[in-house]
């Protein structure tokens, strides 16, 4: 019998597969596809402080390998989340989630994770300072350590759960990044989110996304998600949560050893809503082929 | 939901750049309006369509080859096996028309169809314009005459009534109680500023199909809405163009 169990931010997770923030909603709506207590946890769709609709359409294009968005932080807004979808989720999943922040500002933040201070079934918060997709807010505040420093010290004073914080790949260097949101007292890192894409329509010569440019994820960037999550996890003593591209048990395995103690999945629930599921039940058998009993053990096995 | 492997069973040109897809295996049930997402080997996301017919161990679609993608899929041999993801998103509320008008815009006509079918068999001929931009595209008119009253409509004028969809409902001073629409968005739009007793199915570029990516969202009266989840199929009162 292998051991799929992990621990993460002191809760044991049955198996370290979490799908991604921003590709299963609020989780609920997959429950009427299949039993969704079999993941590890799962990462709430990107919330912010007040509800917002996001870019325009069309905010979505193909690539080779991948997929491009820019869906801009769609959400009912955090007291929504709280009052209404957590409930929701609460009904069909038994485990903890975690919620994750996007913001314009630190007090955005603070404000927007603050909210979830005192419910239940919440693992961790995820400060999402990578998002490419919504101007002026998001995505600068991972790219300068200093900055992203600061607003996870200041998040932290009036956050009471565990603070993920989710990089960016769009840097010189992310273990850089990882350190200084280390130094403001993150509990642990999440990467990697999308990179900084765009497509052309050469129709119309003008950007296939209304917004111009997207986030680039999908088997893609695997091995860019591969590199960081080694580089990271070398530089920093919190846990590392690995995602980017993974799309089989290997794939997880793979982020694992590059030393990720629990694996986000993320477009793959696009293309098939039972990816997750598929992950899980592949996980066994692919540790028997690398003669892995504990998937604990696994953690930064390549390092 | 359900996901299942069909096969590919006849996949012919019926007009320009117009092809009809016949699938067979366990397809669950469709109710008109509903779509379904193919995927497209070679490719990573899959191809969102409405359904043309369907009974319990067939499915067909109508497409146009717009991409590499559908280019890709014109060119399947029979007996390819494609995953789908069947019986997405809802469908037209039939009990709301005694006397049904469907309007289609180019390929609305394969959705459209599939809903004068079924009126069909509950005793009912709709009336219907079917648009087109020109006489090379038209697709379909022989299916659609089956069930009901036709009216074709192509926007230069090469075959029937010259001029778009909303000019000819105008021009024929129809008979009807309640409209059920499928075209481009600027053909909805004006259908739903001009009358407000209907349901327009939207399109939009999706990323998953189920609900999951946020990557079609609308704007309506009553909040945001998926075009995959809550849609295709809206009233025409609440979407806001």
């Amino acid at each position: 019998m292998k051991d799929l169990s992990v621990e993460l931010l002191g809760e044991i997770l049955k198996n370290p597969i979490i799908p991604a923030s921003g590709t299963f909603g609020f989780g609920y709506e997959f429950a009427d596809y299949y039993d969704i207590n079999i993941l590890g946890s799962i990462a709430l769709k990107g919330t912010t402080v007040e509800a917002r609709y996001g870019n325009p359409l069309p905010r979505i294009a193909e690539c080779p390998a991948g997929m491009l968005n820019s869906i801009g932080l769609q959400n009912p807004g955090a007291p929504a989340v709280l009052n209404e979808e957590l409930p929701k989720l609460k009904k069909v999943y038994r485990g903890k989630v975690i919620v994750n922040i996007g913001g314009h500002s630190f007090d955005d933040y603070a404000q927007a994770a603050s909210v979830f201070n005192d419910a239940e079934n919440v693992l961790a918060v995820e400060l999402n300072i990578s998002c490419p997709n919504v101007k002026g807010g998001g995505l600068h505040f991972g790219t300068d350590a200093l900055t992203a420093e600061r607003l996870v010290s200041a998040v932290k004073k009036s956050v009471y759960k565990p603070v993920i914080v989710k990089l960016t790949p769009n840097v010189t260097s992310v273990a850089e990044i990882a350190k200084a949101v280390e130094s403001g007292g993150a509990d642990a890192v999440s990467l990697i989110n999308t990179l900084l894409g765009m497509r052309i329509n050469l129709d119309t010569m003008k950007p296939v996304l209304a917004a111009g440019a997207g986030g680039y994820s999908g088997p893609g960037i695997f091995p860019v998600a591969v590199r960081m999550i080694r580089e990271v996890k070398a530089a920093v003593k919190i846990p590392v949560i690995g995602m980017g591209g993974v799309a089989s048990a290997e794939d997880a395995l793979e982020l694992i050893a590059a030393g990720a103690s629990a694996v986000m999945v993320g477009s793959a629930n696009l293309v098939d809503p039972f990816a997750c599921k598929k992950i899980i039940e592949a996980l066994p058998s692919a540790m028997e082929r690398y003669k892995i009993e504990k998937i604990s053990d696994l953690v930064g096995a390549a390092l | 939901m359900k996901e299942s492997v069909l096969t590919v069973e006849k996949n012919h040109k019926i007009a320009k750049d117009t092809y009809r897809m016949r699938l067979s295996g366990d397809v669950g049930v469709h109710a008109p309006g509903q779509f379904v997402e193919l995927t497209a080997p070679g490719f990573y996301l899959r191809r969102p369509f409405g359904v043309f017919d369907s009974s319990e161990d067939y499915l067909e679609i109508v497409y146009k080859v717009v991409g590499k993608g559908t280019a890709a899929m014109s060119d399947y041999p029979l007996g390819t096996e494609l995953s789908a993801l069947l019986s997405l998103g809802n469908s037209f509320d039939m009990s709301k028309a005694k006397k049904p008008l469907l309007i289609s815009g180019g390929l609305g006509a394969a959705p459209l169809h599939f809903l004068a079918k079924k009126f069909f068999e509950a005793g009912v001929r709709s009336t219907i314009v079917a648009g087109f931009r020109n006489n090379e595209e038209v697709a379909l008119l022989e299916e659609l005459q089956k069930f009901g009253e036709v009216t074709l409509a192509t926007d230069d004028g090469s075959a029937g009534f010259c001029g778009n969809t909303v000019c000819c409902l105008e021009s024929l001073k129809t008979d009807f109680d309640f409209y059920y629409a499928c075209g481009p968005q600027v053909m909805l739009a004006a259908l739903a500023k001009k009358h407000e007793n209907g349901e327009i199915s939207m399109e939009a570029r999706m990323g998953c199909g189920f609900g999951a990516c946020m990557g079609c969202t609308i704007k309506t009266t009553n909040g945001f809405k998926r075009v995959c989840k809550e849609g295709p199929v809206f009233s025409a009162k609440e979407v806001i163009f």
